[in-house]
């Protein structure tokens, strides 16, 4: 009976929905305040009833429902608890849901933090969400019920993914797709906007802070992702240009780009038509995101969903989605251009071209990834495009981004001053090429380690100089607004990533061994002995787990336990083990037995020493953080319009459009 | 001459947009010529469609009882196979989990003499779920053989 409650809640979901994002509209294009009015309590109730579904469906998880084909496709009784709960969104029907769900929170959000704005403006904002909820619960309640009965009820279920029960995988998805989905927002805004034509000037400041947050959202969930990936498949590397990575990074791209063109159209008004732009590509992209993943039209080592039906549908959407908005564009982006000029050597220049390169990189990553479809359509034969392809032009694309990157903040709005670059330029190379110098000695005067400590240090050299700059001169309590502290933590992040990147691409040392117990080997100055292998159980899988001991010039270093786990229906997972550090990873994962009847015997051992690892995930989380500290900013708190005749005749003149 | 100066930043603008996307679209193609990699199965192979590619993907069903690991080293050869040809290919390394008997894989590498050298293999995290495109290749690989069959058939029939 609960499970068919779901189903009616998500019904009554999307009636609200379709309220939500109907008759506001209706409302500001007629005046009619109390259709406006609508929005809020619609989304309100839509939001209480999809809450109500996701805790059925979790409900449906602790308690074992296999009645329910979901629960009983992704769950057993051995499971733990927590991953039960994550098993909610281990698979297509629960991570729609979840999408829903949060997108639901977005709204709730937006309704709550948005009473201030201009009555005609959150009307439209909140119906363009009531919409993008009407295309969602529409595909799930047509094509995807995660409520769907099994009958006969089995005594007990399959299991959710091995690959998927890990403390990473619980956290990453939700967080993903409030990235993914805080997209929608900044196109909601924009559509809104665009709808407002020339009369609404003010909302690219209201939409910064919500870009932002769902950037930073977006930036962790990536970075855990990567985390996951290296803790988890047991090939020791942190990105794979995997067609699921990639969907995740092209709206990361573009989001990148709009909220640095959001900063320029809310400061000086130009690029407006680029920012709306930037907003409905970053959403079409986080939708492209999940149809990508969820229909299994790519191969792809994750893509464990393939329905042709849904991903029809989701392509229909979207392209309603973009058509939509590319022609509400074409009829509306006249209107609302203009800005103030600027001058060839200004913040403005050098910020377009950090946009350019986002938005081309985030082309070639999209060529690249649907190039497969292309070359089946074309019948030029099974294709598909290896890692090389990303790993040749993504750096080059980004090499200019990293070459200005010191110069962008200490470039005037408008207008530029030549001299003051002339001595910054002056003090990064020296900085760059002092540490490099310094560098080759420690790395043995390898070039890809010694660019990555350059290019790391010029970054963070002129974000610390501009942090001096603005100490020096700005006076004491308006140095460090949040806007500006947020952007010298994101751009000292880029630093810390970039350097990690390249200084863990050319130092690390990776062996594969065939090693027997007592056997030791040496790797990036480490010996790693191997000490057999022993039997262990957890609690839904039993494993072969190996003991390496690790020391460094005869003195203890760690004490390493990788697994092979087996799992209910005999699917096996490499549980690799890491011992972490500032400057350096230790890796190792079990490979086989080389006689699979004696597992006390030799084994393939897989080594690794990555030096500095660490330094990627934390450049990204130090961008994250910047993306949110930036959001905090005092200046985007609206101000409450005057409820006054001004006020009204600001209404009535907005809904003559 | 002189330039409004609105009309000249807008025409360095749009040089630089042209510029930059004449670069880009160059090293796109280049960077795509080098890194395309076809999918054949062992009978696209022996029917000689892997002669023009020097790297390639060969994806098929492991062949039951024909791994074979080395005594010393971490070499490891096996067969793949699908509906109408077998192919054996030899790699040194750790295979991934879910590589056993009957399971597909995706093994990228080349051909040296008759056998197929991988330095890289794949097999898929989902035991039940063959990926689409190897079962688009070996359906297309078995359609044609049915194609030779008949045609072969037919030429043998006076």
């Amino acid at each position: 009976m609960t499970p068919e409650l779901g189903q009616l809640a998500l019904i009554l979901a999307l009636l609200l929905a379709l309220a939500q994002g109907i008759l506001p509209l209706i409302g500001a294009w007629r005046g009619n305040r109390a259709l406006m009015a609508v929005a809020r309590p619609a989304a309100a109730g839509q939001a209480v009833f999809v809450a109500f579904a996701f805790g059925i469906l979790v409900w449906a998880f602790l308690h074992f429902d296999f009645s329910v084909r979901y629960v009983a496709d992704n769950s057993n009784l051995a499971l733990p608890w927590y991953y039960r709960i994550a098993a909610v969104w281990g698979a297509h029907e629960g991570s729609l849901l979840l999408w829903i769900l949060i997108l639901n929170v977005w709204t709730v959000a937006l309704a709550a933090f948005n009473q201030k704005l201009p009555e005609v403006f959150a009307a439209r904002v909140m119906a363009v969400m009531g919409l993008v909820a009407v295309g969602f619960l529409t595909f799930m309640i047509f094509t995807s019920d995660p409520f769907g009965r099994l009958l006969p009820m089995p005594g007990d279920g399959a299991d959710l993914n091995p690959v998927l029960q890990d403390p990473g995988m619980t956290f990453h998805p939700p967080v993903l797709y409030t990235g993914y989905v805080g997209f929608s927002v900044a196109f909601a805004f924009a559509i809104a906007g665009l709808l407002g034509g020339e009369m609404e000037q003010a909302w690219v400041r209201w939409a910064r802070p919500w870009t932002n947050v769902a950037w930073a959202f977006l930036t962790l969930g990536i970075v855990a992702g990567s985390w996951w990936a290296y803790a988890e498949l047991g090939w020791g590397g942190w990105w794979f240009w995997d067609p699921v990575e990639n969907a995740s990074f092209m709206p990361w791209l573009v989001g990148l780009a709009l909220i640095h063109a959001q900063a320029v159209t809310e400061k000086r008004g130009s690029l407006r038509a680029w920012t709306i732009l930037l907003s409905i590509f970053a959403f079409s992209l986080s939708l492209l995101g999940t149809f990508l993943v969820r229909s299994g039209v790519l191969t792809s080592v994750h893509a464990f969903a393939s329905d042709p039906r849904r991903g029809i549908f989701i392509l229909a959407f979207l392209t309603v989605v973009v058509g939509g908005s590319l022609l509400l564009y074409a009829l509306r982006a006249p209107k609302v251009a203009g800005g103030k000029a600027f001058r060839l050597l200004s913040r403005e220049t050098l910020l377009l071209i950090g946009n350019l390169m986002f938005t081309v990189a985030a082309a070639m990553v999209l060529l690249g990834t649907l190039f497969p479809l292309i070359g089946d359509a074309l019948h030029m034969g099974r294709i598909s495009v290896g890692p090389p392809y990303f790993g040749f032009l993504f750096p080059l694309l980004m090499l200019p981004v990293v070459l200005l990157m010191p110069f962008g903040p200490f470039l005037r709005w408008g207008h530029g001053d030549g001299t003051d670059l002339k001595h910054l330029l002056l003090r990064v190379t020296i900085a760059a090429v002092a540490c490099a110098i310094i560098a080759a000695f420690l790395v043995h005067g390898q070039i890809k380690a010694m660019v990555g400590v350059a290019a790391g240090v010029w970054i963070a050299v002129g974000v610390l100089l501009y942090s001096y700059k603005r100490w020096r001169e700005a006076p004491r309590g308006r140095r460090y607004p949040a806007e500006m502290a947020g952007m010298l933590l994101a751009h000292f992040g880029m630093a810390v990533f970039v350097a990690g990147v390249l200084l863990s691409e050319s130092l690390s040392v990776s062996s594969d061994v065939r090693m027997a117990p007592g056997q030791s080997k040496n790797i990036g100055g480490y010996d790693f002995r191997f000490d057999g292998v022993q039997r262990t159980t957890g609690p839904n899988w039993h494993a072969d787990q190996g003991v390496i001991s690790v020391t460094r010039d005869g003195s203890r270093v760690a004490t390493m336990r990788p697994q092979k786990r087996t799992y209910a229906g005999d699917q096996v997972q490499t549980e690799s083990a890491v011992d972490a550090g500032f400057t350096r990873d230790l890796y190792v994962a079990l490979g086989e037995p080389m006689d699979a009847n004696n597992i006390q015997g030799a084994w393939s051992l897989r080594l690794y020493y990555k030096p500095f690892i660490r330094w990627i995930w934390g450049g990204g989380v130090l961008m994250m953080l910047g993306g949110f500290v930036c959001a905090t900013d005092r200046r985007f708190r609206i101000k409450r319009l005057p409820v006054t005749a001004a006020g009204n005749e600001w209404l009535a003149q907005e809904s003559r459009i | 001459m002189a330039m409004n100066p609105t009309r000249k930043r807008r025409l360095i603008i749009v040089l630089l947009i042209l510029a930059a996307a004449a670069v880009a679209t160059v090293l796109v193609v280049v960077a795509l010529q080098n890194n395309m990699n076809y999918l054949l199965t062992p009978s696209q192979v022996q029917s000689g469609q892997a002669s023009g590619y020097k790297t390639f993907r060969l994806g098929g069903m492991v062949k039951a009882g024909s791994i074979q690991r080395s005594d010393k080293s971490l070499k490891v050869t096996f067969t793949v196979v699908d509906a109408g040809g077998a192919m054996p290919v030899e790699y040194t390394g750790i295979l991934p989990d879910l590589f056993r008997d009957n399971q597909a894989v995706i093994a990228t590498g080349h051909m040296d003499n008759a056998h197929f050298v991988a330095t890289e293999v794949l097999a898929k995290h989902d035991a039940t779920y063959m990926p689409k495109e190897l079962k688009d290749a070996m359906a297309r690989a078995h359609a044609n053989k049915k194609i030779s069959d008949a045609a072969a058939a037919q030429d043998s029939t006076p």
